[in-house]
């Protein structure tokens, strides 16, 4: 148990030395994006890993919540009202994209949620008088909370290393409750949940509000780091990508999503300044993580750790029964 | 007043006709055995009165309250519980937890997002409880997938018992048993109080004969011989329908 604390300390110490042990501002903007990326996927894994409802459409609710704030801030309202107004959209539009497409499970279930994504794709690229078509939204400035600037690239790090350090807390307290554990039920047994007297419906829709409201606060971080919103953002290959953070770090563990946005940013935005086709290698990394552990990096990386640790062990012990 | 009352129903799936006008009558405390053939409607009959189906016409009461609208959710709030002819679990968690999470289905607690459920002792030992009182409690911290089919089966009744049941309806609680295991469950359901009704499916005679006080002939979905023990193992349609010649 302490041990686990001092490797929970160094890793938070390291998370707030960022700025000062990568040189250069670009490093530390790709930091930033792997924290907001990670947020994201922390969302879509409580669908994904804890509910077992695979959704395809996150990048929709994304696009909602960033075209939102900027939308209002265009209209010359202030960070606050836009931020609120942002969240309270993202977080209803997950609701409704709840109710249309909790009616399935499985494969059902993806194809409504990839189908209401697309839809939203096609309102950003067609409603120009509202979201600029092709052009997008451009936003000006960042909010300063409690007076504070984030313009610098280290500053919007920060405020984004708080707010990331908050979601993880939240679902980290989720998954542990009773109602965390109600819905990793219905993705085990639904039946069984409802004969035991639960309401299967209701705990799905509520594991989607909360998903939402992560994947809408990393919309908000999105749109503010990038001060621009623009269709791309929320297409099919931008829900897939988010989908695969979580799958390839591990779905419904709660360090799997954050390792696999570290792994698809890192390989998007850097080793992409090397290899010209990064797509290509990002695809071969899935490729090994499929074959070499099904489960994702985190909980793969884990059971090849026992194991190593099993044979040093026994190869201990046969040494000292030798002599 | 009765414990469990079907009265009239029925249920088809397009033209075959699993349910046709059943009537059932269980006394509080009584136990009640439903017997017939492979595809003779008991497990569908389960699923009526726990409303996993929802039956074409004809109604079901609890303790005189009529249920037959009620999702099937809301009966274990109703004091309903049941086991699964195919067993049901949460392979993934010990033992504890899938008792755990029964106790929670009924309480109000499952939809609190911020507590700690480890820490929640009173509904942790109540739920050692229900795995003493079918004599897991040693093993609880087990993952159920460790586990043996026999005891994956008390497993089963232990979170039926757990919810404290007024009626509880047990689907062919022996299938797959050893004869030591089968003597345990038999133990097990013998020593559960007579403030629970019982209602059970079973193939196995012996062991089942000895549980029941009045038994149901179901065949082709309509109760063919309904009465005492003797009376039913007397019938000459028994014979007929359920031993074949």
């Amino acid at each position: 148990m302490s041990a686990r604390i001092i490797a929970y300390a160094i890793t938070l110490v390291a998370l707030i030395a960022v700025p000062y042990w990568i040189s250069g501002d670009y490093y530390i903007n790709v930091a930033s994006q792997i924290l907001f990326y990670a947020i994201f996927a922390l969302g879509l894994n409580i669908l994904v890993g804890y509910a077992g409802l695979v959704s395809l459409g996150h990048a929709g609710l994304l696009g909602i919540t960033a075209y939102a704030a900027g939308y209002t801030l265009q209209a010359g309202f202030g960070h606050t009202t836009a931020i609120l107004v942002a969240l309270v959209l993202g977080v209803a539009a997950m609701a409704i994209y709840a109710v249309l497409s909790l009616r399935a499970t499985g494969i059902g279930f993806i194809m409504i949620t990839l189908a209401l994504g697309e839809i939203i794709w096609g309102l950003a690229y067609r409603w120009i008088s509202i979201t600029g078509g092709d052009n997008g939204i451009n936003l000006h400035g960042r909010p300063e909370p409690f007076g504070i600037s984030l313009d610098s690239p280290s500053a919007f790090y920060y405020a984004t290393l708080v707010v990331f350090l908050v979601a993880l807390a939240a679902v980290a307290v989720f998954v542990r409750s009773p109602l965390g554990a109600a819905l990793m039920g219905t993705r085990d047994q639904p039946r069984r949940m409802n004969a035991l007297g639960y309401h299967v419906w209701a705990i799905r829709f509520w594991a989607c509000l909360l998903s939402g409201l992560l994947t809408a606060i990393s919309a908000v971080l999105f749109v503010y780091y990038t001060q621009f919103i623009s269709p791309q953002a929320l297409d099919l290959t931008a829900s897939a990508e988010v989908l695969l953070m979580v799958i390839s770090g591990g779905a419904g563990t709660l360090l799997g999503p954050i390792v696999g946005a570290c792994l698809v940013v890192v390989v998007k935005s850097v080793v992409s300044g090397y290899i010209e086709r990064w797509n290509m290698l990002l695809g071969a990394i899935f490729v090994a993580i499929v074959i070499l552990m099904p489960e994702g990096l985190v909980p793969g990386t884990m059971r090849l750790w026992r194991l190593a640790w099993r044979k040093a062990e026994r190869r201990s012990g046969k040494a000292e029964a030798k002599p | 007043m009765s414990a469990l009352t079907v009265t009239d129903l029925c249920k088809s799936f397009g033209g075959l006709h699993v349910t046709t006008d059943v009537n059932l009558d269980v006394g509080p405390g009584e136990r009640r055995l439903i017997i017939g053939p492979n595809g003779a409607g008991k497990t569908t009959l389960f699923n009526l009165i726990t409303g996993e189906l929802t039956p074409d016409s004809g109604s079901i009461a609890l303790f005189g309250h009529d249920i037959t609208r009620v999702p099937s959710r809301r009966r274990p709030h109703l004091g309903m519980a049941r086991t699964y002819q195919i067993i049901t679990l949460f392979p993934h968690d010990t033992i504890l937890h899938n008792v755990t999470l029964a106790l929670l289905g009924l309480s109000p607690m499952r939809w609190n997002p911020l507590i700690d459920m480890k820490r929640q002792s009173h509904i942790v030992e109540h739920a050692r409880a229900a795995l003493d009182r079918v004599g897991l409690a040693h093993i609880a911290e087990r993952p159920l997938s460790q586990t043996s089919y026999g005891e994956r089966r008390r497993v089963e009744i232990a979170m039926a018992l757990a919810q404290n049941p007024k009626l509880l309806l047990l689907d062919e609680p022996f299938a797959g048993l050893s004869i030591d295991e089968r003597r345990d469950v038999h133990q097990l359901l013998l020593s559960i109080p007579r403030d629970v009704t019982m209602v059970m499916i079973e193939h196995n005679m012996d062991v089942a004969l000895e549980f029941a006080e009045r038994i149901t002939l179901l065949h082709f979905g309509e109760v063919i011989v309904e009465g005492t023990r003797a009376e039913v193992v007397a019938d000459p349609r028994t014979r007929e329908v359920y031993l074949g010649h």
